[in-house]
């Protein structure tokens, strides 16, 4: 199935090169994540972490370790989708590049500039250039505040000269582009089903007519057959506004079909990234392997999964070396010690394993 | 005779705005050891038939009408403490939540033990040895430390198998698995996914699967039923229904996966979404949603907005669908005319 | 996109007039005899609160309309009693009827007056203890501790002593009512702050909150246009309770002699006049505005319960 999936995904590219305005060059990588670190206190306040330790009051802190050092570039018109399992980290890269997370340690670059210590008012025209499409479109929506002053706020905000029959135009015209009657705008959120709701998140996010996009598991809260009404709404999006998406999701077949490029994460590193062609066809770290391997198929000729041994280590304890060596068969003494690095591949990946690195693999 | 016979179930809410109708004429049949899917979206009332087999409906709800025959007996009507001693003995269920099942402040052993006792006059150190052994059976490693472990100390793969093995505590006929899998990861789903296959086959349980997962209904059962709005579409051996859907809302659901389409193209989708029970349409619930309302040469098929459609045979499949009905019977006037 | 999905549902967007009449809560209301009873029942006192003046057939508080001879005389099921005065006289022959009727217009006042104080300090302080989390909720939340350890008594006590202290008895006793509301509010504003926390803390982290934020809203217009409107379903419920509260608070100073004058009597201070003529056989001077705050304060707290029953969205069933 993927070796005929060639073409299609060159067409979008092209047209979103054109469309780049000319000052940005267009080889620099439109965000860029630097040695991003994130770590939460576990421990609450100062009084809270002070324990009897063998006679003497010591300071006892616990953290969860979410980031451990990502490094990610996206590049303008691109779809980078960020897959793991649950606790991988994923939603806090998401969430950090957003601010909505001080990151512990690392930088964020956006179109250049570092981002992630500006001001609340210095970000505000970046809040403009990214913005946000979330998981749960029965969270995401206020349930106090008609679709129409929904829509309305972030527009209000950021073109606070437009007159009011301009906003209301716009209100309309990101409805419309989104599939949702700009007629039912007097309603409230909960009078719409899931995926209508979702619809209205997206308008939400593209009003400010923004070029960057993070979608942290914009579809797995929905139906199936809404999902893929979603899915094509964001693809669509991405042609004609000429987005830039990083896209996270646990579900591998969406990746296969809407990434251009795919990070897949483990317990807050990054083990591989790569085109989404050269992952689907050849993965090359182990825990890839296994997720691929996973992923629930129609046809009766799938192979068996690969059995995964061991349990899945927390976050609160990494283990030492590479995090995946507890479960990955070709585990060797050099894992338990030595953390990987993500090394360049021949077929443009990079991958961060041992084994793959001394050719075991 | 079959193990469990559902006929004509009817299922109904009574709520505030009115009656509604939450299941509607449902027919099946499970053999010992057999696997069957229940497949269907959010809202179609897959977990309510579910719950509605062991009379677990709760108010507002009630069954309205049908039998449900289990080993011969009839449970619709059956006084709750003949309930009591065929579920969880006879048959048993598994929650998508497993803290749903498990008791947070007793530990595994206890409340495997407490199962035990309550079905069956046993010992206490008996019924200890029979947890351990299906803790073995559900592989989870060291089994005898986690007979004294508390729910919250294992994971949520490790939890899904500790309910598992409730669930075969009892060398239960039946286990009903209500989306056992979709809160767990994609590595821990297959594994979970795998154990079930393996521990239903080694011991002649019959499965009812409910998922809204085609890709885990086609690796776990052998017959399916579609569900849409609180009936069943379509019904069949499993590997008919994946390779060769009949009714629309099938084949839409298969079509609108990711894996259908080729990568980057637009996907397949079925228009709309699925309607609330409380306001379904006139005649087939899927035609506002149906590309098939109209005939190839362009004509209406009226039939679809203002009669229910009934079960058509095609092949192994029992499919509600007028336009698979007029299709079978223009086949079947061809072949006669073609007869001399 | 080239397919405009299908409408929600048939009905017209509504007004709020509409909506309340589709809501749970008005069916509910409907189907709840002792909540229609208790809704009534206050209204009614209310009203009559409202409308004293012209209700009542004498001035209480215009001593030239007291006649100290008609005093202690007893309502008119009793023998003895006087058909002018319909529920007999207190001690210094005023109107009972009427001085009820004002007594519970005080009574009304304060706790209103009172719960609005709290509310306000309560709302203010737990929005920003819960969003702002930190350093900012520590310290508010120690404050609310040390608050609540403080009873209102003792409140009122050192409140009353200071100002009677440095502004004279005087004015205490003619600004007694916006002393109380002043008193009763500070003290019990925590129970505000806490609840309004807590549902801020549950509300702050839905996603909305998040999306304002990406937006690049202010925390300002996140705390009281997203946050704040989510939480009043608690608050609402809570104010009820509150009010009795309040009322039995007042009732419970007055009627120690630390709340409002003889002079401009409530309904704890009409109890506390009373109480001394119990033994001497003039019972009505007490029990009559007893069972009038009795009644007041329990139709509330029943209001409230339901109220709670409804709105709670675990017992909620659609």
């Amino acid at each position: 199935m993927t070796a005929q999936a060639l073409p299609q995904t060159e067409t979008p590219t092209e047209t979103r090169s054109q469309a780049t305005r000319p000052s940005a060059q267009e080889n620099a990588p439109l965000l860029e994540i630097r040695g991003l670190r994130k770590r939460f206190d576990l421990s609450g306040d100062f009084l809270e972490q002070l324990r009897f330790k063998g006679g003497r009051l010591v300071r006892h802190q616990e953290f969860v370790h979410a980031i451990n050092g990502v490094d990610l570039s996206i590049r303008r018109g691109e779809a980078l989708c960020v897959v793991g399992e649950s606790g991988c980290g994923k939603s806090t890269v998401a969430r950090t590049v957003m601010g909505l997370l001080s990151p512990s340690a690392g930088e964020i670059h956006y179109d250049g500039t570092r981002i992630d210590d500006l001001s609340p008012k210095a970000l505000l025209p970046y809040r403009k250039r990214m913005q946000m499409i979330f998981q749960n479109p029965y969270a995401s929506l206020n349930p106090r505040m008609t679709i129409q002053q929904t829509l309305e706020e972030p527009i209000r905000l950021h073109h606070p000269d437009w007159s009011r029959d301009r906003v209301t135009a716009k209100v309309r015209e990101v409805m419309a582009s989104v599939g949702v009657d700009p007629e039912w705008g007097a309603r409230f959120g909960h009078e719409f089903s899931g995926g209508q709701r979702q619809r209205i998140a997206i308008a939400r996010a593209l009003a400010v007519d923004p070029e960057f996009i993070v979608a942290d598991e914009p579809i797995s809260a929905l139906d199936v057959s809404i999902q893929a009404q979603v899915l094509n709404l964001l693809m669509d999006a991405q042609q004609e506004r000429h987005l830039t998406y990083l896209f996270i999701t646990h579900d591998l077949a969406v990746v296969e079909h809407f990434g251009t490029r795919v990070a897949v994460m483990y317990l807050g590193t990054v083990c591989e990234v790569a085109p989404t062609r050269t992952l689907f066809a050849t993965p090359r770290h182990p825990y890839t392997q296994a997720l691929l391997s996973a992923i629930p198929r129609l046809e009766d000729d799938r192979p068996q999964p690969i059995r995964l041994t061991g349990e899945v280590p927390t976050p609160v304890n990494l283990p030492s070396g590479c995090v995946f060596h507890g479960r990955c068969p070709h585990a060797e003494p050099r894992c338990r010690r030595e953390v990987p690095r993500l090394r360049p591949q021949d077929d443009g990946g990079q991958v961060a394993c041992h084994a793959v690195e001394e050719g075991r693999l | 005779m079959a193990l469990l016979e559902v006929r004509d179930l009817d299922v109904r809410f009574a709520l505030r705005q009115g009656e509604v109708r939450a299941l509607r004429n449902i027919n099946f049949t499970l053999d010992r050891g057999e696997r069957l899917g229940l497949v269907g979206e959010s809202g179609a009332g897959k977990s309510v038939a579910a719950f509605s087999l062991l009379n677990l409906i709760a108010r507002p709800g009630y069954i309205a009408g049908g039998s449900i025959r289990f080993d011969g007996q009839e449970l619709i009507g059956l006084g709750e403490r003949q309930l009591r001693r065929i579920r969880g003995n006879r048959v048993s269920m598994i929650f998508q939540d497993p803290m749903m099942t498990l008791n947070p402040v007793l530990t595994i052993g206890e409340q495997m033990v407490e199962c035990l006792k309550a079905h069956r006059r046993i010992a206490s150190r008996e019924a200890r040895a029979i947890a351990l052994h299906k803790l073995q059976q559900v592989q989870i490693p060291s089994p005898e430390t986690r007979l004294d472990q508390y729910p919250h100390e294992l994971s949520g793969g490790m939890r899904q198998r500790v309910i598992i093995a409730i669930a075969l505590l009892l060398d239960p006929d039946i286990i009903i698995a209500d989306e056992p899998t979709t809160a767990l990861d994609v590595t821990i789903q297959a594994e979970i996914m795998t154990l079930l296959l393996e521990l239903c086959e080694k011991h002649n349980v019959g499965l009812i699967l409910i998922t809204h997962d085609l890709g885990v209904v086609s690796q776990v059962t052998q017959r399916m039923l579609v569900m849409y709005a609180g009936r069943v579409i379509e019904a069949g051996p499993t590997r008919e229904i994946i390779n060769d859907p009949q009714h629309p809302y099938t084949q839409g659901l298969m079509n609108a996966l990711p894996q259908m389409a080729t990568p980057g193209s637009h996907l397949n989708q079925i228009r709309g979404s699925m309607p609330p029970l409380s306001q379904l349409p006139s005649g087939c619930a899927f035609h506002p949603r149906c590309d098939f309302l109209t005939r190839a040469d362009g004509s209406e098929r009226p039939a679809c907005s203002r009669q229910v459609p009934d079960f058509v045979a095609s092949g192994n499949c029992r499919v509600a669908c007028h336009m698979v009905a007029e299709m079978l019977a223009q086949e079947a006037a061809a072949t006669e005319e073609d007869r001399p | 996109m080239s397919t405009h999905s299908s409408p929600p549902a048939a009905t017209p967007a509504v007004g709020r007039w509409q909506r309340l009449r589709d809501s749970y809560l008005w069916y509910s209301f409907k189907r709840d005899r002792g909540a229609q009873l208790c809704l009534a029942t206050l209204l009614a006192l209310v009203g009559m609160a409202l409308l004293a003046p012209w209700l009542a057939p004498t001035d209480p508080y215009d001593l030239a309309q007291i006649d100290i001879l008609a005093s202690e005389l007893p309502p008119f099921w009793i023998e003895g009693s006087d058909p002018a005065y319909s529920l007999g006289t207190d001690a210094q022959g005023r109107d009972l009827w009427s001085i009820i009727l004002y007594g519970t217009r005080v009574s009304l006042l304060i706790g209103f007056g009172a719960v609005l104080l709290q509310a306000l300090l309560g709302v203010v302080f737990g929005l920003l203890a819960g969003y702002l989390g930190g350093r900012v909720d520590a310290l508010l939340m120690r404050l609310a501790d040390i608050q609540l350890s403080f009873s209102t008594l003792m409140v009122a006590i050192v409140v009353g002593a200071v100002v009677k202290a440095t502004l004279g008895g005087s004015f205490y006793s003619d600004y007694a009512i916006l002393m109380l509301i002043l008193i009763i509010g500070l003290a019990e504003w925590p129970q505000y702050a806490r609840t309004v926390r807590a549902s801020v803390l549950a509300e702050k982290r839905k996603e909305y909150v998040d999306a304002a934020k990406v937006m690049g809203l202010k925390s300002r217009r996140i705390m009281f246009r997203h946050v704040l409107p989510n939480t009043l379903s608690p608050i609402f419920v809570i104010s009820t309770v509150q009010i009795a509260n309040a009322i039995i608070s007042e009732a419970a100073l007055s009627f120690l002699g630390l709340g409002m004058p003889e002079t401009h009597p409530s309904l704890g201070s009409l109890i506390k006049a009373g109480f001394d003529y119990l033994q001497s056989g003039a019972w009505w001077i007490t029990l009559i505005p007893g069972a009038f705050l009795v009644v007041l304060v329990l139709s509330i707290n029943l209001l409230g319960d339901w109220l709670r029953d409804v709105m709670n969205p675990r017992l909620y069933k659609g």
